[in-house]
């Protein structure tokens, strides 16, 4: 269960087809389709009971002065999380998702 | 790991036939910001109080509720959960207490649900869990006022029958739809067997799907909150946001110093009238001491700053009632990421404001150790209440009132916003230096879920006032009390030829000139050395220290306690003081709790000599400066 997935949230890749977005590179009023959490278990069950789970629609809200940490919506609810949280946040690859 | 706990509720799920009786105690369960504690209070009114889980030091409100006929249910509001998968602290007592596994708590008979309407398919997730427990359960779908306004709609017929168990619509802050509550309480409302699986219990993407689906069917959502984002865009804003954020701040500061006065100068009027007809009723020249210069003068120095206590709360209350305080906390989250803390941490930092005490409980749900300790180890660094009448005292007595900001802002109530953020700045340089050198720790994901903004009830902050205004007058009435009158005592004796000694040849006079060499340095005199060490036990143990020294010597019958303080202190001394208050630990509650949740001396003791030393190099460097500068 216990996955060790090394990714450094500084590093930003642009997104491109071939490779996922991540939930950090949305912005304001995007939205986009969870397909998996890159965090240690503890961390991504506690995500899971937030409502952060594979399947989900998530839309990006505001971000905090700054520009983070951000604001997502989950069926209803307004959730923050840091840029580095969100960036371990694996989308559905585009096409599946949409903009708006 | 979980899995194992669940076979001896199985078998209690079994005994069913328990609820033919009335239930004894009930607990109240759901998400955060679900309204549990509205509800709770709606229920029991002032008949509640705070207690403690035997063997863990969480904080929680138990209360009674008198039903028809006679019948008294006992009320427990348990802490607000996402899931009963013991994650944190906070869900492991939620799991414990309602499977009956918390020692020297009774399983309780029954379970109240409580979720808001408006998230119903999210909050549904929590209620799968605990429904699938097996107790008699009663869902209360709350906020349904605010479902209505925003065009939603639950089928809770539809919804009981799925669920098995009896679900109403209510408004626990308007007192709505809360007639079915009361009969369930009552025993009047028979639940059947729970129509749940038991394999959802622990299975979070299991329970959510279930939970979507019934959401799907029974619930229409609500539409999005307009006023919330109205207001976001404004308190978000990336200039305009911080400015009002700062602008909150300063209103809370000026009228905590300048709003309290009158009520703060009546308070004094009737202490000082109470004072003196006791005075002269009181048979007795030690006796009559006793009275007015231990009693009076001493505790009831401290009960004059009940009025900016209550001011200060009032205030915190708005602001996490309205849903303000998460808003702030997502602003400050940079800082808090800057010095590797995570924001977590903030919430306890907050309620470290009013004490640290219930702060340090607070930090049981981070789950990093090394981040709680830090925590632990900086929260009291925070301007506590306890602070409030000293800094008050001295700043009154040697900072003339001036305006800064035109009438938005005087000297007074900046001199009182600098100490705040002298000690919010030294808690956050205390935790980088923590983070950077002993408590290193991988960061941990901060998430915060921002609740719409909501008006605060008048209900539910004069419980607040209520509350904070009986555990006020419990602390005057206990700590303060008693070290009054063991000071008073030192001041009077060994006697000289059967009567008082002069206050300077006392045991407290010579305790305060053995350690005024070690003081001299700060400006402080031997009196000042007194209120040091008897604040040890408490902080505004000091106020009612100088308030019965000054008594004894005899001046302070021709004016008030500030004036006393500025003939005895030079302004450079006050300010010294000042400073040394807002770093040192001087709080027995503080140490004690510390010990327990570190479960060693190490810390509270590394803590203590910290802190012991930045005051005193802060108020020896704040004396040079001030002298400088002649003042």
């Amino acid at each position: 269960m216990l996955q060790l997935v090394f990714t450094s949230p500084a590093r930003r890749t642009p997104a491109s087809a071939a490779r996922a977005r991540t939930l950090a590179e949305l912005t304001e009023g995007e939205w986009g389709i969870l397909a998996k959490i890159n965090l240690p278990e503890e961390a991504s069950r506690r995500l899971m009971a937030l409502g952060f789970l594979p399947g989900t629609r998530i839309e990006a809200g505001r971000a905090a002065p700054g520009g983070d940490p951000r604001i997502y919506r989950v069926d209803g609810a307004e959730i923050a999380l840091r840029a580095e949280t969100a960036a371990c946040l694996i989308l559905e690859p585009a096409g599946e998702d949409a903009r708006r | 790991m979980i899995g194992a706990c669940h076979c001896e509720s199985c078998a209690l799920a079994g005994a069913q036939g328990k609820t033919s009786g009335k239930p004894a105690i009930v607990a109240i369960v759901g998400p955060p910001n679900s309204g549990k504690s509205t509800l709770f209070n709606r229920l029991t009114g002032l008949r509640q109080k705070v207690a403690n889980y035997p063997g863990v030091t969480v904080e929680h409100r138990v209360g009674k509720t008198r039903v028809a006929r006679g019948h008294e249910v006992t009320l427990v509001d348990l802490p607000g959960i996402y899931s009963l998968t013991p994650c944190s602290e906070d869900e492991r007592i939620a799991h414990d207490v309602l499977t009956g596994r918390m020692p020297g708590m009774p399983r309780p008979d029954a379970v109240i649900v409580v979720l808001d309407a408006n998230l119903l398919s999210r909050h549904l997730t929590v209620a799968a869990p605990v429904l699938a427990l097996g107790l008699p359960a009663m869902v209360v779908l709350n906020m349904a006022d605010e479902l209505r306004e925003r065009g939603g709609h639950v089928d809770v017929e539809a919804l009981a029958e799925h669920l098995g168990a009896p679900v109403v619509l209510a408004s626990a802050a308007r007192g709505e739809g809360l007639e079915p509550v009361l009969a369930f309480l009552d025993g009047e409302i028979r639940t059947g067997a729970p129509r749940l699986d038991r394999a959802l219990l622990n299975d979070i993407p299991r329970c959510r799907l279930w939970a979507q689906h019934l959401g799907a069917r029974t619930w229409k959502p609500p539409s999005p909150p307009v006023w919330t984002q109205r207001l976001d865009r404004i308190f978000l804003h990336p200039v305009a946001g911080p400015l009002i954020f700062l602008a909150v701040v300063v209103a809370v500061f000026q009228t905590i110093f300048l709003g309290a006065r009158p009520l703060m100068d009546a308070v004094q009027a009737l202490i000082n009238a109470s004072g003196e007809w006791v005075g002269r009723r009181v048979p007795g020249e030690a006796l009559r001491s006793l009275a007015v210069d231990g009693v009076w003068a001493g505790a009831g120095s401290v009960v004059v700053f009940l009025p900016q206590i209550l001011l200060l709360f009032l205030f915190i209350g708005i602001l996490e009632d309205s849903g303000y305080l998460a808003r702030a906390a997502l602003i400050a989250d940079r800082t808090m990421a800057r010095v590797g803390l995570q924001g977590k941490s903030f919430i306890p930092l907050i309620s470290a404001y009013a004490c640290a005490v219930p702060a340090i409980l607070a930090t049981r749900t981070i789950e990093s150790r090394r981040d709680r300790i830090a925590t632990i180890l900086i929260a009291p660094l925070m301007t506590c209440s306890a602070r409030l009448p000293v800094y008050t005292l001295l700043i009154a007595a040697f900072i003339p009132e001036r305006p800064l900001l035109g009438p938005l802002l005087g000297t007074r109530a900046a001199a009182l916003l600098g100490l705040y953020v002298l000690g919010f700045l030294a808690a956050i340089a205390t935790a980088g230096l923590l983070k950077s050198a002993i408590l290193k720790s991988e960061r941990t994901p901060f998430v915060l879920e921002l609740p719409p903004y909501r008006r605060p009830t008048l209900r539910s902050l004069g419980l607040r006032l209520f509350d904070r205004t009986k555990i006020f007058l419990t602390r005057v009435g206990t700590i303060i009390l008693a070290v009054s009158l063991i000071l008073w005592a030192l001041a009077n004796l060994p006697l000289e030829d059967g009567s008082r000694p002069p206050i300077e040849r006392s045991y407290a006079g010579r305790l305060g000139h053995a350690v005024e060499p070690v003081i001299r340095p700060l400006g402080f005199n031997w009196k000042i050395g007194v209120g040091l060490i008897t604040s040890l036990a408490a902080r505004e143990v000091i106020v009612s220290t100088l308030g019965t020294i000054y008594g004894i010597e005899g001046d302070a019958a021709s004016g008030s306690l500030q004036e006393s303080v500025r003939k005895d202190l030079t302004p450079a001394a006050a300010f010294a003081l000042l400073v040394f208050f807002a770093f040192a630990l001087q709080c027995i509650s503080t140490i004690a709790v510390v010990r327990r949740e570190t479960g060693s001396w190490k810390w509270p003791a590394l803590q203590f000599f910290y802190m012991g030393t930045l005051a005193y190099t802060g108020a020896w460097l704040t004396y040079r400066l001030a002298s400088m500068w002649g003042a």
